[in-house]
């Protein structure tokens, strides 16, 4: 469980959000809605601990997480705007690397069936620097489908996909919350995931100081 | 699916970073070639005096490969920063300094352990001796590896900054004087008789202190600058 308690976060001499609380239980998805520039992205960054929060604590289990560190990096997930993987290694040596740096040692039949599912067929040996931008984000992806991680940060995961790649990760979100996973994303796209309660957590900015609305 | 154990890891890195500069092999040409020519341009200045160039010699290999290792250092960490494997590998579960640890040694074997083999093919030039072209690349081999470590601490320091290099440059090179000091001094033990064994050892101490503590400090400025 994942459990946040009154979050404040800056950039420079701006004020993000204060107050910020919520928790997330297993099976559960949020998704943190905002402005541009309101700090959802700073959020993501600093439940991953890549920023480090003005005030307040993030909890894993009931411990914080600063205490856990590894523990803690080996249950979760992150997918952010960069894709994290090399222009000039293929797709599935990117897959396997990226797996491998999550804890993971995938074998290749493995790999390759993740690609497939992800719409890569045919495409698993090439250098990832002759992809579009959307296969290269599915490849990126396709680590949802190798992870055994508990909770997943999505950072705006449908940007650059087609129509039939969103319902694919709506797919594997669903599978992932009916596995007793968390996910907690942000998002300008609409994104439904069948027979799962959403919700929202809003960052609004009002005047200089904002607060964090969980729904 | 089996898990990564952290000597796994560790070998994952390095194999990572090989392949990676396999696949661009330019960038590795680029910083064995800078050393040969700068190595090459002194005799062709200073003149065919073999006396002079023989007492240059430890002095000018040793400053070329400490420039010519600097000037890969600014990758070793700034295109994984820019397409967000960093951020990927700060999220991995074993600890960041053996990451981090297994990218000096794959930056070593790229830029530093090609300079160990081209420096004897050098030392030619300058009319060194084969003892004390021996004791070079022991010293290089011992020392090499340091400026890498070394190098590492500055490169994740001046991670994204604009113009990096150049503050980069002026942040490790002081750091690599001791280096320098007992690298040159080994090689110049042998022309005046004198005993090297200090001077290795104290460059062996200076490997073993840089890795116990460089990977970890590297691994808390890659920490600083990813906020």
């Amino acid at each position: 469980m994942l459990e946040v308690s009154n979050l404040a976060c800056s950039r420079g001499d701006h004020r993000l959000f204060t107050g910020l609380s919520f928790a997330l239980h297993p099976g559960q998805i949020m998704q943190v809605q905002g402005e541009n520039g309101s700090g959802k992205t700073s959020l993501l960054r600093t439940l991953c601990g890549f920023l480090m929060p003005d005030e307040g604590d993030i909890a894993w289990n009931g411990s914080s997480v600063s205490e856990l560190q590894e523990e803690y990096y080996a249950e979760m997930l992150y997918l952010g705007h960069l894709n994290a993987i090399k222009d000039e290694l293929s797709g599935l040596e990117n897959l396997r690397i990226s797996a491998g740096l999550s804890g993971i040692e995938l074998g290749e039949k493995e790999a390759i069936a993740a690609l497939r599912r992800m719409g890569l067929k045919g495409r698993e040996l090439l250098p990832t620097k002759v992809l579009s931008q959307g296969q290269r984000r599915r490849v990126a992806l396709a680590r949802l489908l190798v992870s055994d991680a508990k909770l997943w940060v999505l950072d705006e995961p449908l940007a650059a996909l087609d129509v039939a790649a969103v319902a694919l990760i709506e797919e594997l979100i669903a599978e992932h919350l009916a596995r007793q996973g968390m996910v907690i994303f942000t998002t300008h796209q609409p994104l439904q995931v069948a027979g799962m309660e959403m919700r929202t957590l809003t960052l609004t900015r009002a005047g200089s100081g904002s607060r964090g609305r969980s729904a | 699916m089996k898990k990564e154990s952290m000597f796994g890891l560790l070998l994952l890195v390095i194999r990572r970073d090989l392949m990676l500069a396999m696949r661009r092999r330019a960038d590795v040409l680029t910083t064995l070639i800078f050393f040969v020519m700068v190595v090459s341009l002194f005799p062709l200045g200073v003149g065919p005096e073999m006396d002079m160039l023989r007492k240059m010699a430890p002095g000018v290999l040793w400053v070329a490969a400490l420039l010519s290792s600097m000037l890969s250092l600014g990758r070793l960490f700034s295109a994984d920063h820019l397409d967000g494997t960093l951020e990927q590998m700060m999220l991995a579960p074993q600890s960041l300094s053996m990451l981090v640890l297994g990218k000096m040694a794959a930056h070593w074997m790229v830029s530093g352990l090609p300079l160990v083999l081209m420096a004897p093919v050098l030392g030619i030039q300058f009319d060194m001796s084969a003892e004390a072209l021996g004791i070079l690349i022991v010293g290089l081999l011992l020392g090499t590896p340091i400026l890498s470590m070394i190098g590492g601490i500055g490169a994740a320091l001046t991670l994204g900054l604009r113009g990096g290099g150049v503050l980069l440059s002026l942040l490790v090179l002081p750091l690599c004087i001791p280096v320098l000091i007992f690298g040159t001094g080994a090689v110049e033990a042998v022309s005046t008789g004198l005993s090297v064994a200090s001077h290795l050892s104290l460059l062996g101490a200076l490997l073993v202190l840089a890795l116990a503590f460089t990977p970890w400090v590297t691994a808390q400025a890659l920490r600083i600058s990813m906020e």
